[in-house]
This record gives structure tokens, C-alpha cells and sequence, in this order.
């Protein structure tokens, strides 16, 4: 994979963004990840491992697009802080929303 | 001199942090939006599999129909980053032209989705049927309401880019557009696999 890195004119930012054919590939391996994931959901064998993999690709997805497509990896760290505020924050929610109305009616409640 | 470079720093908005203040405020407004389909997503997934009447999403979805209409969106991404990559290599035409398909794959991503809505209400999934349906569609429907804002500003975009306005160095006005477009895919990428793969 090309990550050769060309620079951007003198606009606001001065870091660095990767090559056209960079983002390319990035698309080519997210459309493959996708390919993956439904793979699993309609093979029967996979069934005890789906949950656990497609949340685990899903994330490497979303990583990929963050990182490359939104430039964060490229970005101050300051502003990987300001994003991850809001994920861990929404990620807190729905994990606590899950425990209390799905995990624990099955232990008898509160 | 010192005139100069604060007029510059103006224009910019560049901050002490070496950032301007546009992508500072977008990206919180990027943190603030995972909170609200945090909430949106928290509530489908409370009621899944609580639906006393169906139909349920097992009976109805159709996952090949939805992964063709995934590609498209995530392709859409890719399109727009070559778009910026255009931009801030002053190639105003080939700009636009990404910037084009992005809407193109946009549209065609409502579309698809606007299908499976028309199919899901023949089946009896309505907003007001069951609790899933009522989840189902706030959930990808807030979501499509997002794609279509995107598309209005990437329609802005196109016009500011022919008519000159979107020089190299105001590429950022294109990359927060960006921010935004690819976020709007990242919550698709999460909607596919919580609601369509994992049932």
C-alpha cells in the first residue's frame, strides 16, 4: 500500500495528508472489511462468534475512517481528546442501558 | 506587520492550540452529535427484541439490499476526501466533480433506503405499529435527515468551488464539510452492523 504523503497548499493547517491512491486503498479495504462482515452473518458456523466480530470489525471501520478519512491521525492530539469525550461518553450510555434492561432482568433485576 | 499577521490569523481563525477555531468547534460539535445517536441507538437497542407485535426485523430486512446501500455511502467518503485532495491541489474542476459523485452516491444511497422504508410499511412496520418500528425508524430516519443536510452543503460547496470562492488555502471550508460527511457514514457503518447484522 502507497502511504506516500504529498503536502497541502498554505491553507489553515500545515500538517501533511496522504496521497490519492492512500485514501483509494483505504476504500478498497473498507468495502472488503464490509464484504467480511456479511459473510459472517450468513454463515451458520460463525453464529456464537458474530456479535463479538462484526463489533469487532465495525470498529476497525470506523477507526479507518476517523483516522485517514477525517485526518485525525494527523491532527493535534487535543482534538483525538475532544472526539474521544463524546464516544467514551455515548459507548458509557448504551453499555450501561444494555447491562440495566438486558443483562440484569436475567440475574432478577435491581 | 503586526497588522498583517493578525488579519491573517483572523482570516484562519487559527487558536494558540494551532488549530482554527472552525475545526476546534466542529469537532466538539462531531463529539456532541455521538452523544445524540448514542441516545437514539441506546433506545433501538433497549427495545430489541421486546416488540410484542410484528412484524420483527428478522422477518423483514433485507441484508444484501442494505450492504449494496452501505458500499454506496461508504464510497461516498472516499469520493469526498478525493474531493479535499483536489481542492487543496487547486484542481477546482476535478473538485467538483468528486464533490458530484458524492451526492450522486448520496441520492442514491436515500434511495435505496427509501425503498426498503415503502417495503418495511407494506409489510406493516410503521412508526406507530410497535415499539421496534417506532425505534427503527427515529433511528435511520434522524440518520437520513443528516445525509440530506450534507448534500445541501455539498451542493453549496459545488457552487462556491465554480465560482471561484474555494481557493487552496480556504480548502478547510471543504474538510469540515468533510467532517461532517464522514461522520454521517460512521453512524451508518454502526447502524448497519448493530440493527441489520447483529439480530
Amino acid at each position: 500500500m502507497s502511504t506516500d504523503v504529498t503536502h497541502a497548499h498554505d491553507g489553515a493547517d500545515h500538517h501533511s495528508h496522504p496521497s490519492a491512491s492512500f485514501y483509494v486503498w483505504i476504500g478498497v479495504i473498507l468495502a472488503v472489511v464490509t464484504g467480511v462482515e456479511v459473510a459472517i452473518f450468513y454463515i451458520e458456523a460463525m453464529d456464537p462468534y458474530e456479535a463479538p466480530l462484526l463489533v469487532l470489525l465495525s470498529a476497525a471501520k470506523v477507526v479507518l475512517v476517523i483516522m485517514f478519512f477525517m485526518h485525525l491521525k494527523m491532527e493535534p492530539r487535543f482534538l483525538t481528546w475532544v472526539f474521544m469525550a463524546g464516544v467514551v461518553l455515548a459507548t458509557f450510555m448504551v453499555g450501561a442501558l444494555m447491562v440495566i434492561y438486558h443483562v440484569l432482568p436475567r440475574f432478577g433485576g435491581l | 506587520m503586526a497588522q498583517a499577521a493578525t488579519a491573517s490569523v483572523e482570516e484562519h481563525g487559527h487558536t494558540s492550540t494551532g488549530v482554527s477555531n472552525w475545526k476546534v468547534g466542529f469537532w466538539t460539535f462531531i463529539a456532541s452529535e455521538c452523544l445524540f445517536f448514542g441516545t437514539l441507538i441506546s433506545t433501538y437497542m433497549v427495545y430489541k427484541g421486546r416488540a410484542v407485535v410484528g412484524p420483527y426485523p428478522e422477518e423483514i430486512f433485507d441484508v444484501l439490499h442494505t450492504t449494496i446501500s452501505t458500499t454506496v455511502l461508504l464510497f461516498s467518503s472516499l469520493a469526498f476526501v478525493l474531493a479535499l485532495h483536489a481542492t487543496q491541489q487547486g484542481k477546482k474542476g476535478i473538485a467538483i466533480l468528486w464533490l458530484f459523485f458524492v451526492i450522486a452516491m448520496g441520492a442514491g444511497f436515500l434511495y435505496m433506503e427509501g425503498t426498503s422504508y415503502l417495503k418495511y410499511i407494506d409489510y406493516g412496520l410503521t412508526l406507530g405499529s410497535s415499539t421496534f418500528g417506532s425505534a427503527y425508524y427515529v433511528l435511520t430516519g434522524t440518520h437520513k435527515v443528516h445525509v440530506i443536510l450534507g448534500m445541501v452543503w455539498i451542493g453549496a460547496l459545488i457552487w462556491l468551488l465554480f465560482r471561484g470562492r474555494i481557493p487552496p488555502a480556504k480548502s478547510e471550508q471543504v474538510e469540515i464539510a468533510g467532517l461532517y460527511w464522514h461522520f454521517v457514514d460512521i453512524i451508518w457503518i454502526v447502524i448497519f452492523t448493530l440493527v441489520y447484522l447483529i439480530q
